[in-house]
């Protein structure tokens, strides 16, 4: 199931740097879970859980009024219109299944955007586990609803003031308090980073997303695209999207990084452009790291996409040269945020626009093309930062015009 | 120097051994060393010295505000080997306390090289196993050093053995299941472990996490060869604030108080 020579590494990356007391806990956890994925039970649940709740399927969208704007044929996989308004119910619902499986009562996450959190949280309410969610305090104040909507199901949301108040030191502190009650917890991991087995646990519950979307696309246009793209922070929409078409050798794969204010500034969250290998968060991988080895605070205006790591799987795929990781700039995806909203009546996730600028981009160098994007998730939770960037709030004050708005329907 | 040399005498006066921890460049670098030869000058038998890093995941909160001011205050690794240097001096066995990752990218084998021109024993490693660092292992055979890796009470007895296989000096004990930090009472989860872990080793077997006072010292010193304490010294010199001086006497007293709970256990 994993690549590599030892399970839970991808060529040089990955591995399991963990404390020992963490260990047994993951050995037992990739045992269960390998169980898991063979009993037939298991997996009719999952699928079952996918599709009378969280309403998988996506759909893959033909995105004429934006294909005719960019020049090329785009294709939105659209993760956006899941339950919780993201891919990352199938990850949590996987989890939170196995965790039933283990007999555990509680269930922890950190969140970046606050849709791990909430998906998180959907999950245990769904299921009736206990929820705790870590929150980098930035974070909190960034996504304010989604603190709310974890709230309103039951979670407790516990504000993470240590380090750069971001996703990272969310991730820490859940380590910390998995250390203090392993036995009874979960630790229901939010990407495809962290030790083994969490980068092929969470692939493997998100894989759904690019083997639906293989399938579909066949259907529609009765070929493979030319090109699959999806944002990458941790990468679990990424690998979830890209594994499927890893064997398709035409086709290209292309991750998006957040560039935030440029990757010639020190603001950016480009872990795979301009990162170094190094050990975080339990994997080799690269990392935003110092000379000392210290990690370096990330930025980027989505908090999705705001961390220093990167999954290991994607560490591997961009050094084998299978596929490309290219990095977007706020700008960039704002501009591309907008145009979406305006030639398709979609407002996507910030972490989402990341891809549909990276499509716009890539379009520009193939004209008439096929790319096929991984909407991953929808943007009501970003409104607040939406609003401020564009000027949109103060109905006095002229609104930025975000893009030529393109022509009417023919 | 070898952490074998202060457990030999420590055995020999028939008494656990008593492990004092302080992050480098806390408050500031030479503050950290006066800091140090002052837990040494009051009792403390070897010294760990925490390399601060970003990120340090089996820390509580009172370590974690100290290597954060550490990293505030620009401490390099550099920092941390020229006080190991410092604390060696006094003649008492100094190990460095480290995540993973700074030494990494220090260079495994420079690191280690460095380490042991400074006067180094050895290296703590808390965030690592033995199963996922064999670069460190193969540079501390090559350079004489001390590999210290924690055992914890979810351990294995598989995994005990491994572990304890791997040790070089002595072995880390986890009293308990979580972070740093002192707490009010010992834990009965303690001495299983020593007992799993000496079942395995004729290495000695030094217990931390939560001790921060004479009596728990005493309670562990009973079944364990050296009693580790870290957060309540860094305790110490947080509540003094600027007052070196205030910091310097309340470091001395608490040592003083530990070893002679270790005298006792």
């Amino acid at each position: 199931m994993s690549q590599g020579t030892i399970e839970g590494t991808y060529g040089d990356f990955g591995g399991r740097f963990m404390p020992e007391a963490l260990i047994a806990e993951l050995d037992t956890l990739t045992a269960v879970w390998h169980e898991a994925m063979a009993d037939p039970e298991f997996t009719g649940e999952f699928d079952r859980m996918l599709r009378e709740y969280a309403g998988v399927p996506s759909l893959l969208y033909d995105a004429a009024r934006l294909s005719e704007v960019a020049g090329a044929r785009i294709l939105l996989k659209r993760e956006d219109l899941n339950h919780t308004g993201a891919h990352k119910i199938r990850n949590v619902l996987g989890q939170a299944l196995l965790a039933k499986r283990m007999g555990k009562t509680r269930m922890i996450a950190e969140t970046g955007a606050g849709q791990h959190g909430v998906a998180t949280a959907t999950a245990a309410a769904y299921l009736g586990l206990e929820c705790v969610v870590y929150m980098g305090e930035l974070d909190t104040r960034r996504q304010a609803l989604n603190v709310a909507r974890m709230r309103l199901l039951g979670a407790e949301v516990r504000a993470v003031a240590s380090g750069s108040r971001t996703l990272k030191d969310a991730i820490n502190e859940a380590i910390r308090d998995w250390v203090a009650s392993v036995e009874h917890t979960a630790y229901c991991f939010g990407t495809a980073a962290g030790p083994h087995p969490f980068p092929a646990m969470v692939r493997d519950f998100c894989r759904g997303i690019g083997d639906e979307a293989r399938e579909q696309c066949l259907e529609l246009i009765g070929t493979l695209p030319d090109v699959v793209t999806a944002c990458v922070g941790g990468g679990s929409n990424a690998i979830g999207l890209f594994t499927a078409f890893l064997d398709d050798r035409d086709v290209r794969i292309v991750g998006f990084e957040a560039g935030g204010e440029g990757i010639d500034t020190p603001r950016h969250a480009a872990t795979i452009t301009a990162g170094d290998i190094g050990v975080l968060h339990g994997a080799r991988t690269f990392v935003l790291q110092d000379d000392d080895g210290q990690t370096i605070e990330s930025h980027s205006i989505s908090a999705g996409l705001d961390y220093p790591g990167v999954g290991p799987e994607h560490a591997h795929l961009a050094k084998s040269g299978r596929a490309d990781y290219l990095p977007i700039t706020d700008a960039e995806a704002m501009d591309a945020l907008a145009l979406l909203a305006r030639t398709e009546g979609i407002i996507c996730a910030i972490e989402s626009a990341h891809a549909v600028a990276g499509a716009l981009k890539l379009a520009k160098e193939s004209p008439g093309s096929t790319i096929l994007v991984n909407l991953s998730g929808r943007g009501d939770k970003d409104m607040e930062t939406t609003t401020a960037w564009f000027g949109l709030g103060d109905p006095a004050a002229p609104v930025v015009e975000p893009v030529e708005t393109p022509e009417g329907p023919q | 120097m070898s952490t074998a040399k202060a457990f030999a005498a420590t055995r020999s006066e028939g008494r656990a051994a008593l492990v004092g921890y302080l992050p480098a460049g806390f408050p500031t670098v030479e503050g950290s060393i006066d800091a140090m030869t002052a837990m040494v000058e009051a009792g403390c038998d070897i010294i760990e010295i925490g390399l601060p890093y970003s990120d340090p995941v089996m820390d509580g909160p009172t370590i974690q505000t100290a290597v954060h001011q550490a990293l505030e205050g620009g401490v390099r690794t550099t920092d941390v080997l020229h006080s190991v240097e410092a604390v060696a001096a006094t003649g008492v066995p100094t190990l460095v306390m480290t995540s993973w990752n700074p030494v990494e990218r220090y260079g495994v084998e420079r690191f280690a090289a460095e380490l042991s021109a400074a006067g180094g024993a050895g290296l703590i490693t808390p965030d690592v196993t033995p199963d996922s660092v064999p670069q460190w292992i193969a540079a501390a055979d090559e350079h004489d050093l001390d590999k210290v890796f924690l055992v914890a009470p979810s351990s294995t007895d598989e995994r005990l053995a491994m572990t304890t296989a791997a040790c070089r000096g002595f072995v880390y004990a986890t009293a308990v299941m979580g972070v740093t930090g002192a707490r009010a009472t010992t834990s009965d989860l303690a001495p299983p472990l020593v007992a799993r872990a000496k079942a395995t080793t004729d290495l000695p077997i030094g217990v931390g996490l939560g001790i921060s006072n004479g009596d728990q010292a005493a309670e562990v010193a009973a079944y364990a060869d050296a009693v580790i304490v870290g957060s309540a010294f860094v305790r110490a010199l947080l509540d003094a604030g600027t007052d070196r001086e205030a910091g310097l006497a309340a470091l001395r007293v608490l040592t003083e108080d530990l070893a002679r709970g270790v005298r006792r256990g």
